[in-house]
Order: C-alpha cells, then structure tokens, then sequence
C-alpha cells in the first residue's frame, strides 16, 4: 500500500480499533435493542383467490387472516416464543387450482411455517397435495368437499364442516323445522351450478330427501356464469315446489334470489345450503327486498360470544362485510397460533404435531373444543341463519339461536 | 319434460335478451362495415361502459337510464379517440395489424379494469328493479322491457342515421370503395374514427339498459363478446338489420333451448347456429357477397 493510500484511506489496524471500540460502547450501554436477541418473525402463508371469479371470497378471506395477524402480534406475538409476532405471506390462487399449487411451492421457498387458505374446494385439493410433499402444516379454510381431508395428508387440518356434515345437519334441520310447523312442506325443486360443489350437493339432496319423506319434483343446474334466471323461476314458477333448494356461487345467488322476487314465485321457504350470498350482509344490504326469509345452513360465528360481536364491529369499521370467509380465516390464524404457543416452535413438523393434538375451545364459533381426526375437525358444524330484516339471524339450533325460525315464509307479495 | 305453459314467457324471455346482444352487435357489425375489421376490444369496451354506468350511480346516484345521455357520448368519444390516436396509427393501414392492436387492447383494459376495481362483481339497486309489466301470457321484469324497446328505438335510429345523413353516406360511400370516397375529398382517418365512435356509443348504450339487470365484473364483456360475434355473423358481417334479427334469434334459441335442455346445454344451440351458419351460409342471413 502506497503513503499517499494510508493518509486517504481506512488501515486494517484502525478499522479493527474503530470496529472494537464501537462494540464496546454498544455493549456497554450504547444500542441494547440492537443486540438483544429478537424472537425471529414466523412466516404464515395466507393464500387465497384473490383474482378471477372467486375474487370477492378471495379478498375477503385474506382480510379475515390478515386482520388475525395484526390483531395476535398488536397483543405481543406469540408469548412462549419470546414474542415472535406472525409475518403474513400473501399468495393469490387466481381462482385456479394449477396456480395455487404454484404458489404453494414459492411459499415453501419463501420458508413459510404453515399455509392458511385457500377458500374453494377444487383449490385445497391441490394446495393441500402440494404442501404435503414439503410436510408444510397447511389449515383449510373453507373447502367443503369431503376428499380434501380423506386422502391421508397428515399436513391437512380443515377447521371448518365437510359437505357431507353441512348437508347432514342441513336435513336434519329442515325436518325438524318443518316437524314443528302446522303447515309442512312436502316438495321440493333444488337449483345448483354445476362444478364438484353444486353438483355433488344435488346428488346427496336427490338420495337423502326422498328417505325423508319430501318429494324431488326436478333438478335444474346451470353454468357459470350464468346470464339470466328467468327460465329457471318460469319453471319453478309452473311446478309450485313447497321447498326450493339453491346451491351456488355469490353471483348467481343474487340474480336467482332477485329473479324469483321479480316472477313473483312464492314458495313455503327458500331453503339454502351453503348459498352463496344467502348468509352474506352484501346481500342484504344491496337486495334486502329480495333476500327476506331465506334460510341458509352454514358457518357462521355462535352470536352469543362476545368477540364474535366485537370481530363484527371490526370488520365493519374497515367499511367490509361480515361474512363467513372473514372470520373462518381470522380463527384459522387464531387456531395456528394456539398451536405456535403450546408447541413452542415454528418447525413444521412441531406445528402439525401441536395442530394434531389441538383442543382449542377460544374460538367465536358455535363448535366444541377443536378435535382433528384424519384432518378434520370434528366439532364443526353448520348452522342455520334466516335473513330477517337487515339482520342475519342464527335460528337453529335451539342452543346457538337468537330469533325463531319464520317458517313458512309469509307471502311476498 | 317439455314445459308449455311457460314456452310463450320464455319466447319473450328469449327476445328481451334478444334485443341487447342485437344492440352490443350493431357496433360490432357498424365498425366491420366500414373498417372491415373484427374489434376484438368490443367486449372490453362494454365492460368499461358498464363501469361507467354503475359508477355515475354509485358515486352520484345518476339513474342508468339517464346515463343513456352521458356514457354513449363518453363512449363515442373514447372509441374516436382509441380509433384515432392508437389503433389507426398502429395498424400502418394493414388490416392483420388492426386485429392484433384491437387484441392488444382489449388485454390491457381487462387487465387494468381487474386491477383498480378488482375481480368483484358489482350490481346496483334502482327503485324499478323488482317491478314487473304483466302481459296476460307472461310477466317481463320493467328493466327487460325497457331495454327491448329502447335496444329496438335505438337500432331505428341508427338505421335512420345511416340512409338519411351526408356524414353517412360518406361512412357508407368509404364502406364500399376506399379510394374512391378518398378521391373526391371524404376524409378517411376521420370517417374511420367516427365510425369507431358511434360502434363504441352503441355499447355504452347497451350498458345503460343492461345494468338495471346484470352485473358489471371485468371479465363481464367477453360473456357477450363471442355472442355479439354470433349474431354478427349470422345476421351478415356490415348488416344492421342483419344483427337486429340475429339478436333476436340467438336470444331466442338461447332461452328455448335453456328451457328444454337445461341452462348449460342450451347455449349449445348458440354455437351450433354458428357454426351451421358457417357452413352452409358464409355471409349470414343479410349480408353481401365480397
């Protein structure tokens, strides 16, 4: 090194000087923060679809977990593992299964402890198959569809109700409804889209109703999106069902609900399950002539609890609808982190061993303590809600409802 | 099983829908014939139409209806615009060009229509919007009504507008012989933007009578899009009367057929007469040989 070099620059010895100094000052008293070891950020991966036709559940969804997220970290993080807080790793599905497991994969690259998400069915299939083979703990939000828990993936906790459950619990309901009414009803049209979800609801409908003694006069299905209802209420409209039973997506629940309002159809109830909008306050608010009296079976938080209400107010102060993608996915962050506290580890294989034995009971919903088998969580179940007024109201069962059932609806008009 | 009770409804039902498709397609149809091009933007250009319909309701409360007066303007002058400073200047005059640029086009407006108002679908609530007109046989929602005689009043005026002024004869006299209507002083890059123009004010009006009883989502034009392309190859590429009858039939053969077959198998019809008509009568049911 030349004279001139040593009189511009920085030495080796007194780099090393400076370089001590500063870290004995630091030590000493200078920048404690700084050194004191923090509880390194747990990244959660929150995928949902964001984009396409399941944008608006998508968007929903993600602003249910995101809400969790602010919400456990504003209270301090994880508490077992020194405050950890919960760092979001947002992932958009694009309302497409192929593009869901994609995102799964660059999650796992972007090291992610868990996945929540990813609202429809057809997309947890593949997000649940694809974050199996990085035994990446993966919670299902809603995704009904029986097989997603029924492949053997121990990485796959669904917190929500299956089909099957929802559409069990749905009859049963309804003929407990209809036992205790003076006038019964006995026929029934049921309406569905026609992907896995609509079409396999129908199927059930068609081999359990019939054993109950209701009578399936027809069965229409229809694409989505579909444009227009009005054959769809002619027909029903001609046949007079006492029941009309709809299936399908927010969309086309709208345009079905305010077509049958325009044709005047009358009917004992509209009876729906797991309906698109006919637990959804957007509906209300935008149809509340339309939406009256629909009945529907499905999530919905136990009103009884207060952080139920208090999650509501929240989530209505952003200026956003209180629906059930809200708040599946803000107790799915809730669930996951019961299992970070008690498993003290953000170690995949130790959350899906803490998920395993979870026995969470904190939730909002109107569910036991939280028991997975094969993935499932059994104490989920469906209720019934009823839209009554600019209310939704939870009406059956007895134990979680605050309004009695109007069954049969009066006359609209 | 056949339901003939309600196969007069569904006939109304069928010509209502019928109606607007004829409306979206007669822009389709105005913009081949005069620049012999397909816009392959058309259907983008009704989404943002009906973006504009439901935003003048939502944020000022303007009825759809009154809308007819502001969004065919807007549309007319955004369609001139796109014409004159994009798709014109892109194309270098060859039509493969325009196709792609028209492509292109609809592309980014999808795609920055999904990101500032997001894949939501929206609606919107009027006071009329449960109202129904009772016609003994059958009960038509107003807002379907509505849209049929104003999608019928607005194909009249068209017609009218196209026979009757010079600015029209000129739009047909370069239609039929470019060089010739450029030889005795028609100003073409003009003409071809006005045309444009009144196409794209025909889609903002099939907005304002579309709303009341559909939605608006970014993807929403290419579910009319491909029929509107139908209807204009059925009724004859160029040919108004051709996409007002084309309109009616395809509305017709998609109600009907949703009533026998299903809602999913009955647009099966829709493409079978298209392809039908391919076949067996290249140039529709109105339209010239070239």
């Amino acid at each position: 090194m030349t004279e001139r070099n040593r009189s511009r620059g920085i030495g080796r010895r007194q780099l090393l000087a400076a370089g001590s100094t500063a870290a004995l000052v630091a030590g000493v008293g200078g920048f404690p923060a700084i050194l004191k070891a923090q509880a390194p950020a747990i990244k959660v991966g929150i995928l949902h679809p964001v984009t396409g036709p399941l944008a608006y559940s998508g968007t929903q969804a993600r602003a249910g977990a995101t809400m969790a997220i602010e919400a456990i970290n504003a209270a301090g993080g994880i508490k077992s593992m020194g405050g950890a807080k919960l760092e979001a790793v947002l992932g958009d599905a694009q309302s497409k299964p192929d593009v869901g497991a994609a995102e799964v994969e660059k999650m796992n690259e972007a090291g992610v402890s868990a996945i929540i998400g990813p609202f429809a069915s057809g997309i947890a299939l593949a997000t649940t198959q694809a974050a199996a083979k990085h035994n990446i703990p993966h919670i299902v939000d809603v995704g009904v569809v029986d097989q997603v828990v029924t492949r053997g993936l121990a990485n796959t906790f669904r917190f929500g109700p299956g089909l099957a459950k929802v559409v069990d619990t749905a009859i049963a309901n309804l003929v407990a409804l209809n036992a205790a009414s003076a006038t019964k009803a006995k026929t029934v049209m049921i309406v569905h889209e026609e992907s896995a979800f609509g079409s396999g609801m129908a199927k059930t409908l068609n081999e359990q109703l019939p054993q109950k003694g209701f009578e399936i006069l027809e069965t229409i299905s229809h694409p989505n999106p579909t444009r227009d209802f009005d054959n769809i209420a002619l027909k029903i409209k001609a046949r007079k069902p006492d029941l009309i039973i709809p299936s399908n997506y927010y969309g086309e629940f709208v345009l079905l609900a305010r077509t049958l309002r325009q044709q005047k159809v009358e009917a004992k109830a509209i009876y729906s399950i797991l309906g698109g909008a006919a637990s959804n306050f957007r509906f209300v608010n935008e149809f509340e002539d339309a939406a009256q009296y629909i009945i529907d079976c499905n999530h919905w938080v136990d009103p009884r609890k207060p952080e139920a209400a208090a999650l509501r107010k929240k989530v209505e102060d952003q200026k956003l609808f209180f629906t059930y993608e809200v708040f599946l996915n803000h107790e799915c962050v809730r669930l996951l982190a019961d299992a970070l506290e008690r498993g003290k580890s953000s170690k995949r294989e130790d959350i899906t061993a803490a998920l395993t034995s979870s026995s969470w009971a904190g939730h909002m919903m109107p569910y036991g303590p939280t028991k997975f088998v094969n993935g499932q969580n059994e104490g989920a179940a469906p209720v019934n809600t009823q839209i009554i007024g600019k209310d939704i109201k939870v009406i059956f069962p007895a134990a979680f409802a605050d309004a009695k059932p109007v069954f049969p609806m009066p006359a609209r008009g | 099983m056949l339901e003939f009770s309600i196969l007069l409804p569904a006939l109304l039902n069928g010509l209502t829908i019928g109606a607007v498709y004829a409306l979206v397609a007669l822009g389709l149809t105005l913009i081949y014939g005069v620049l012999h091009i397909i816009n392959f933007a058309h259907g983008s250009m009704l989404m943002l139409a009906l973006y504009g319909v439901f935003f003048l309701h939502a944020l000022f409360g303007i009825d759809p209806y009154v809308s007819l007066l502001i969004v065919p303007p807007a549309l007319f002058v955004l369609g001139y615009a796109l014409q004159r400073g994009v798709i014109g200047r892109a194309s270098h005059g060859k039509d493969e060009n325009i196709l792609l640029v028209t492509l292109g086009l609809a592309i980014v407006m999808d795609n920055l229509a999904l990101y500032f108002w997001k894949a939501d679908t929206r609606t919107i609530d009027t006071p009329y919007g449960f109202d129904t007109v009772d016609l003994g046989i059958a009960t038509i929602a107003v807002p379907k009504a509505v849209a049929f005689v104003a999608a019928l009043l607005i194909c009249c005026a068209l017609w009218l507008l196209m026979a009757r002024t010079d600015l029209c004869k000129a739009i047909r006299a370069l239609a039929k012989e470019r060089q010739g209507a450029q030889l005795v002083g028609i100003n073409v890059p003009h003409l071809f933007a006005m045309s444009f123009g009144i196409g794209a004010a025909c889609v903002g009006a099939a907005a304002c009578l579309l709303l009341p009883s559909f939605y608006v989502a970014p993807d929403v034009g290419q579910v009319f899009v491909l029929i509107a392309f139908t209807v204009v190859v059925l009724g004859g590429m160029g040919s108004f009367a051709g996409a007002l009858i084309g309109g009616m039939i395809i509305g017709v053969t998609e109600s009907i057929g949703g009533l026998f077959l299903g809602e999913s198998l009955g647009q099966l019809g829709i493409f079978v007469i298209f392809i039908a008509v391919l076949l067996f009568r290249p140039t529709g049911l109105l339209g010239h040989r070239a």
